[in-house]
């Protein structure tokens, strides 16, 4: 409950302070801000599953985050930085789906 | 963690754990749905306290992402994705400056075109004015000398009127009446016998004399000795000179179709 209002506080505070990305921030926000919601769902998932630990999630998001990031950066440094980028919304994406199936799955047993 | 294969689930978290794995539909469904409540209820863990600060990072990550997305410019994009943009636009502004010089020439052709009709219906319009005046078929007006002849014993003949006239035209007089009657090239001189005929015209004593031109230059060739006021006077008559810096001469000639010549055609046909 008070993550999903902290959610929308930070839609809402992101949304009217017109925040800039820093230039070197760039390439890796959309990658970081697509693992965490790959983190939150499979935290919702793992709520149903009734194995939910909140160590866990915190430190999953934040690897997720981390490393969605430095995989990216690598791609960049390699060259392939748009190709790495890809595969890794790519991966997080199937992950976000498998998620979302499990906790329909959980919840409408459809 | 549920989504990682390494995220064990060693510690049951929470109590409504254990009858997972075989579970009645209806039971399982109103566990799930249970298990939700239950995490939805606020704790206060410092956990539960950190993973809301995660989701408002999350939050501001996701608004700021979306914000810079509308409003993005090139700067978030990849070399490759650059290099194509400024081939793309390069190739337009080489059809664009194609399209400009194109353009150009014809705005440049239009301007000259407009602006040499202009010209030459300005110079015609000037050799009209210049012609009109020289024919006699327009007033004119400007600077010059009246010249009065007054000549009561009518002495002043036809030649003398006309050695006036030679006179002022000598000193650059552009237009000329005396009287009534307008004075140009292919003007007539007889003498009649109350006067002088100028065009068949009688124009008897006092003459006026209006001449277009240098005041000064107009007035010293009438005044110069053995010249047209000294000769007049020998006659007997009296002259009078006024030089005036506004005169109007408004005697007309009618305008005379030639009957014989005709304007040749302009060999080159001008623009």
């Amino acid at each position: 409950m008070i993550p999903a209002l902290g959610l929308l506080v930070g839609l809402v505070v992101g949304l009217f302070l017109h925040p800039t990305v820093p230039l070197a921030l760039q390439p890796y926000l959309p990658i970081a801000v697509i693992a965490a919601l790959d983190a939150v769902f499979g935290g919702v998932r793992a709520v149903l599953d009734g194995i939910f630990n909140d160590k866990v999630f915190v430190i999953s998001f934040l690897s997720n985050v981390v490393v969605a990031a430095l995989i990216v950066f690598l791609g960049d440094q390699l060259g392939v930085g748009a190709q790495l980028s890809t595969g890794v919304v790519v991966v997080l994406g199937v992950r976000i789906f498998s998620n979302v199936a499990s906790i329909r799955r959980h919840l409408f047993h459809a | 963690m549920s989504s990682h294969p390494d995220a064990t689930p060693s510690p049951p978290p929470e109590p409504t754990r254990p009858e997972q794995p075989a579970l009645p539909e209806q039971e399982s469904t109103v566990t799930a749905w249970h298990r939700l409540r239950l995490m939805a209820r606020p704790r206060a863990t410092r956990a539960n306290a950190f993973a809301a600060l995660l989701a408002v990072v999350l939050g501001f990550a996701v608004a700021t992402q979306v914000r810079s997305t509308q409003a993005q410019g090139l700067e978030s994009l990849r070399q490759p994705d650059l290099v194509g943009i400024l081939d793309n636009v390069t190739q337009q502004s080489t059809r664009l400056d194609d399209d400009a010089r194109t353009l150009q020439v014809t705005r440049d052709q239009l301007v000259n075109g407009s602006s040499s009709e202009a010209a030459a219906l300005k110079a015609a319009q000037a050799r009209l004015a210049a012609l009109r005046i020289l024919a006699g078929t327009a007033p004119a007006a400007g600077p010059g000398i009246r010249m009065t002849i007054d000549d009561p014993g009518h002495k002043v003949t036809a030649p003398v009127l006309l050695d006036a006239l030679e006179e002022l035209r000598d000193a650059g007089a552009e237009a000329v009446q005396i009287n009534s009657a307008r004075v140009v090239a292919s003007s007539s001189f007889g003498d009649s016998p109350d006067g002088v005929k100028v065009d068949g015209a009688t124009v008897g004593s006092p003459y006026r004399i209006s001449a277009i031109g240098s005041p000064e230059t107009l007035g010293a060739a009438m005044q110069i000795p053995g010249g047209i006021t000294e000769t007049v006077r020998q006659l007997g008559a009296t002259v009078r000179i006024q030089q005036d810096q506004s005169l109007t001469i408004d005697a007309l000639q009618s305008p005379r179709t030639p009957r014989y010549a005709r304007p040749v055609p302009d060999a080159s046909p001008s623009p």
